[in-house]
């Protein structure tokens, strides 16, 4: 015990990495299964990262209201699921391209969130609650990287709830087609635009309780520095995971390890070069979209009608 | 009604807009005082939201401080990046407000922009928070002001030695530039003083506001068993409030953050930027040659201690407020030689001591021995 509680030496390395991995890794895991559901209906939200501010700001907002963390996450997923909807309405115009549209709704979402959310800055919010799983260890280590919050074991169900529901139902099967072809959709009957409509707006849900994570759970506080990019790099996310939800999963978990390695190393005293760990995350995109990337040939696994890759 | 009201000052300010266009360009720069009335207007520039819980809110603190004075407007802008933006902001603010004085808050601002502004604009004044201003290279319209945090931050540290079970402290900082660096050492020698076997593990998070790095770094922290937490970043929210639920203690930094961490708070450096607000506005009210150069500490009041918190013990209170009383008539010097860097290297010598003005310390590059980390 006097041990742990003199620190952990070089095994707080890999333990911060599982720890960080799993609290860091939840709002990219949202986010990047509800841009799944989008993409897969061939719609591309790259909006998400404002989505992501503006859920973390009304969630934020909405608990301090109401006094309820867990109306805070309603909160900023029915925000999220309305400016998925803004989304999803304007790209069923004609001749509008959802890529500059998403960017418009990234700028907007994020300049309204800093606009509204300026006197939540200093007031303290009533704060989501985690699950102390690590109860049956006696390191305080381990029981802290341990407390896992309900929203990330939501997240994990989902990824696992949509890698079947994608393949055995018809539901899924109906937004695939929407995704693959226009045409095949449409000469079975399905209706193309409220199908991507409402894929839009559940991407938009997801996209607002990772928000509310980033707002009430972990950092846990509103600010505009808030998301840093976290939405951006879940919609890049998708596309590595080749739009499969349970590679999300494995992929939200690689980048939430991969932010905790700079820190980590540097708490045990191993400081060299920590820039380059702290761009750990950015390097592996790059590298695993490279090393996936194919010239000559359409991404496997990428719904036919995305703007994207058509 | 509010509408005509609104077209004539429109109209009046593209005149007299007009006006100074084509006085500037006859050259009689004198008559440019006549849009800006008998009031003073003053500028403030932030680089973060002015209630961060931080360096802004300290900023806004003393910004609104002068904003009562008599015959003072203030105009102040946040979120102002440290890039060509906030040469517009002061183009701004000198053009359409009149601006005669201009706090520009955040370090990235001095050197391009600022300098470039004051030589472009001769008759305003800039006063920037925290740079180097060289006598003979600058111009005399700028002028840099700062306060010696460190002489809190070495409180700190001797506040958390009393308290450290595991003597191992934890500071996160942003960037590592001079002032930061200071503060980390100071912190350091400030807890080294009670206990000479204490050390500090730093972590670097590469920007002034990055939440969830913070986060991970202090949990990473307090991992290793560090139970004293404090920081230099701009908003210290985070780390207090992941230092309060882990059960760690922490000293602030900026601001008071005592509302955040009830059990866990045991002191804080805070800024009390009043003080030199109010000169640099005085002795431009009076005409007076602009103060190019202005520090102050403990003593002068540009600096301050949070109250202690519950969990410091009497002893603590004691031997800080000893070297608190040392600070305020101002013979305390932190940066006694012998130091050495936390490589080995002899970094002051012995028998050499750098009292607070010296601007030896303003250029710091190490990290002093018993800091756990790399530049």
């Amino acid at each position: 015990m006097t041990d742990a509680a003199s620190g952990l030496g070089w095994w707080g390395v890999p333990l911060a990495v599982l720890a960080g991995a799993i609290r860091v890794s939840t709002p990219f895991l949202l986010v990047s299964l509800g841009e799944c559901i989008t993409e897969k209906s061939g719609r591309i939200n790259l909006g998400l990262e404002g989505v992501l501010i503006m859920g973390a700001m009304s969630g934020y907002g909405a608990s301090l209201a109401s006094g309820s963390p867990w109306l805070g996450v309603l909160a900023a997923g029915a925000v999220g699921a309305l400016l998925g909807l803004l989304h999803g309405i304007l790209c069923s115009l004609r001749r509008v391209n959802d890529i500059a549209i998403g960017i418009a709704i990234m700028l907007f979402g994020t300049g309204l969130a800093f606009f509204l959310g300026k006197p939540l800055v200093q007031p303290q919010a009533p704060m989501l609650t985690s699950l102390p799983l690590g109860f049956w260890s006696d390191m305080p280590q381990v029981q802290s990287a341990l407390q896992i919050n309900p929203l990330f074991l939501i997240g994990v169900a989902l990824a696992v709830v949509l890698h079947f529901a994608f393949r055995y139902t018809r539901w899924g099967l109906q937004l695939r087609i929407v995704g693959d072809s226009e045409m095949a959709a449409k000469a079975l009957g399905y209706q193309v635009i409220p199908v991507r409509i409402f894929a839009t707006i559940v991407g938009g849900f997801l996209a607002g309780v990772g928000g509310a994570f980033l707002s009430l759970y972990y950092p846990g506080s509103w600010n505009e520095g808030l998301s840093s990019g976290q939405g951006i790099i879940a919609v890049a996310l998708v596309i590595f995971a080749r739009w499969e939800p349970m590679r999300c999963l494995w992929a939200s978990l690689l980048f939430g390890g991969a932010g905790a390695l700079g820190p980590a190393l540097q708490a045990a005293g191993f400081s060299g070069g920590y820039y380059l760990f702290n761009a750990a995350p950015y390097v592996l995109t790059l590298v695993i979209l490279i090393a996936t990337c194919a010239p000559n040939q359409k991404l496997s696994g990428a719904p036919g009608e995305l703007s994207l890759v058509r | 009604m509010k509408n005509s009201k609104f077209s004539s000052d429109r109209r009046k300010f593209l005149k007299s807009a007009g006006a100074i266009a084509a006085i500037s360009a006859v050259g009689m720069p004198y008559m440019r005082n006549a849009m800006a009335a008998d009031k003073l207007t003053v500028g403030a520039i932030y680089v973060g939201a002015r209630n961060d819980y931080g360096y802004n809110q300290s900023h806004a603190q003393a910004v609104d401080f002068i904003r009562r004075m008599p015959g003072i407007k203030v105009v102040d802008e946040e979120k102002v990046p440290e890039t060509i933006a906030v040469q517009k902001s002061m183009e701004a603010m000198i053009q359409q407000d009149g601006a005669k004085l201009i706090f520009a808050t955040s370090f990235g601002y001095f050197n391009p922009h600022v300098l470039k502004m004051a030589e472009k604009y001769p008759d305003v004044r800039f006063a920037h928070c925290g740079g180097l201003w060289t006598e003979g290279k600058d111009p005399m319209n700028v002028g840099s002001f700062f306060g010696y945090i460190d002489e809190c931050e070495y409180l700190n540290g001797v506040v958390a030695a009393h308290v450290t079970k595991s003597k191992k402290l934890g500071f996160i900082a942003a960037k590592p530039i001079p002032q930061v660096l200071r503060n980390i050492n100071s912190f350091t020698l400030g807890a080294q003083s009670v206990n000479p076997a204490i050390t500090t593990t730093v972590i670097f998070t590469g920007d002034w506001s990055m939440p969830v790095k913070e986060a991970e770094a202090a949990n990473g922290l307090i991992d290793q068993g560090c139970d004293v937490l404090t920081c230099h970043v701009d908003g210290p929210k985070v780390i207090i409030e992941t230092a309060e639920k882990r059960g760690v203690y922490s000293c602030g930094y900026h601001a008071n953050q005592a509302s955040l961490a009830p059990k866990g708070y045991l002191t804080g450096a805070e800024w009390d930027w009043a003080t030199p607000y109010k000169m640099l506005v005085e002795a431009t009210e009076a005409g007076k040659p602009m103060i190019n150069f202005l520090r102050g500490g403990l003593k002068e009041g540009f600096v301050k201690m949070s109250p202690y918190g519950k969990a410091v013990p009497a002893k603590a209170r004691k031997v800080a407020d000893g070297i608190k009383s040392k600070m305020l008539k101002g013979d305390y010097v932190i940066f006694k030689g012998p130091i050495k860097d936390n490589t080995g290297k002899i970094v002051i010598e012995a028998g050499k001591s750098h009292g607070q003005q010296d601007v030896a310390l303003e250029q710091m590059n190490y990290l002093v021995a018993g800091v756990v980390g790399k530049i």
